[in-house]
């Protein structure tokens, strides 16, 4: 059977509602939450990395070539990385 | 073997802790209660307890390294008082609702203001609906062997709850009372080594205080509101322990001279035993009245009460607290909530008692129990009075 997001009936609640499976919170996709999505630019990026640090949500990765793009599944579209990217290569764009 | 001592009870509680061999204790002093987190440092420091003793900065603090300790599978306890809980009530919350079986004593103490160090109760009365179980103390043998039950009741594997003993403030805490104090062999024997649950280990990576969204916090919350009255059942069981190996009884209510009385009063705490003397006086002039003493108030004991009134024509609650814009005193919202539905009920008063230290002797709680003994024929216009307010 496959395993339940999360407890159907008050009976099935862990005590004190504990987690056993350990990095469960990854199975929450909160990118569903996002209203505009941010969009890099690399030819206007310098592959500093400061979009990477400011990320509240820890969801920027670097690619192999050095650039940076966000995990739309954990992305809220908070706009921080844009508001930082001081050579102005990142948009941040309107979901549809 | 118990050993007969004299003692302040709040250094017998928390000789009475020690017993139980916590293994964190963090605690910010507050009036009355330092002298329980005081005595246990000096416990911890005369090399007879090996535990922690983290002297916290605030009672916020306290209560959060409780609840580190107890979800890293460490036996834990604190106290504290009136401003001191308060301060704690966010933590309080969060520790019941994470099953963490911490246990603490509470010196209960007024609420500021005006700013008072007085005994009454409406420290633990302002977080009464946040899921911990609470027992009430009424002298110092009682305070000794519910620090005891406490640790045996919150980690049993059918409750995992956080539980409290109230003792009040001054009139119990500063109190020097003959006792019998356990020794380490018989409480070693009533009280197991805590087992946790589950615990906070790198190694088996648990998660504790999860997000809880919509989908979920109703059922988390109904499955909190069974295990707690669940628990009465465990509580029931270990006071039959503890009767059976120690020869003192405990129950929810513990009735005097109530068998045939028609007017009952209810307390809660150490004026128990001033309305005693009260009760003996009048059982004298040839009154039927009785008394109800309250000793365990979360889960609150329905049945036990329903059952205790049966036979009344009037029953006298007491209060230690007023609720303010409320209907009385939360004892007598709970005393009458429970007997709202019962056909046959006594008419019930409220008096609310002892605010902030003030004193009630035994000629004020035989004035009540007249006054109320006529309540059967004319009821009271009001729901509730503050007795002996100055007007």
């Amino acid at each position: 059977m496959a395993e339940k997001k999360w407890p159907e009936t008050w009976q099935e609640v862990n005590p004190g509602c504990i987690v056993f499976r350990p990095g469960s919170s990854r199975d929450y996709h909160t990118g569903t939450w996002r209203a505009e999505r941010p969009i890099w630019d690399n030819s206007k990026c310098i592959k500093c990395g400061i979009c990477y640090l400011f990320c509240p949500e820890g969801c920027i990765s670097e690619d192999e070539e050095g650039y940076f793009a966000a995990d739309l599944n954990y992305c809220k579209g908070c706009g921080i990385c844009a508001h930082e990217c001081w050579p102005g290569a990142i948009k941040m764009v309107g979901e549809e | 073997m118990s050993k007969r001592i004299g003692m302040e009870i709040a250094l017998a509680a928390a000789e009475a802790a020690a017993l139980c061999r916590p293994d964190v204790i963090a605690a910010y002093p507050i009036t009355p209660n330092t002298h329980v987190p005081e005595h246990l440092s000096e416990i911890v420091a005369e090399g007879r307890l090996d535990a922690e003793f983290i002297t916290v900065e605030s009672e916020h603090s306290a209560m959060s390294a409780c609840a580190g300790a107890s979800g890293a599978g460490a036996r834990a306890f604190t106290a504290t008082s009136s401003q001191g809980l308060l301060y704690m009530a966010e933590i309080l919350a969060i520790i019941s609702s994470m099953r963490l079986p911490v246990v603490m004593i509470i010196g209960n103490r007024a609420l500021s203001g005006p700013l008072s160090i007085w005994n009454d109760h409406s420290d633990i009365m302002s977080q009464r609906d946040i899921g911990w179980i609470s027992l009430f103390a009424a002298n110092g043998q009682e305070t000794v062997d519910m620090t005891i039950q406490a640790f045996k009741i919150a980690e049993h594997p059918d409750v995992m709850l956080p539980t409290n003993v109230n003792l009040d403030g001054f009139q119990l805490t500063h109190v020097v009372e003959p006792m019998l104090m356990p020794d380490q062999e018989e409480v070693d024997r009533f009280l197991p080594p805590f087992k946790p649950f589950a615990a906070l280990n790198p190694d088996d990576p648990v998660t504790l205080g999860a997000l809880g969204l919509p989908d979920i916090y109703t059922e988390a919350c109904k499955s909190r509101e069974e295990v707690l009255l669940n628990s009465k059942k465990v509580i029931l069981e270990v006071w039959k322990e503890w009767e059976e190996q120690f020869g003192r009884k405990y129950e929810p209510i513990e009735p005097y001279e109530a068998e045939d009385a028609e007017v009952l009063m209810l307390t809660m705490g150490s004026m128990g035993e001033t309305a005693e003397m009260a009760i003996d006086e009048l059982r004298k002039e040839g009154m039927k009245a009785g008394l109800l003493k309250l000793k365990l108030w979360r889960p609150f004991p329905f049945e036990e009460l329903k059952e205790a009134v049966k036979g009344a024509k009037v029953l006298v609650v007491t209060d230690r607290c007023l609720s303010y814009g409320g209907a009385g005193g939360p004892v007598a919202l709970e005393v009458r909530s429970a007997l709202y539905e019962e056909k046959k009920r006594p008419v019930i008063l409220n008096y609310i008692i002892g605010l902030g230290g003030r004193d009630v002797m035994v000629d004020h709680f035989m004035e009540m129990i007249r006054t109320a003994a006529k309540a059967d024929a004319e009821r009271p216009e009001k729901a509730y009075e503050i007795y002996g307010v100055r007007e």
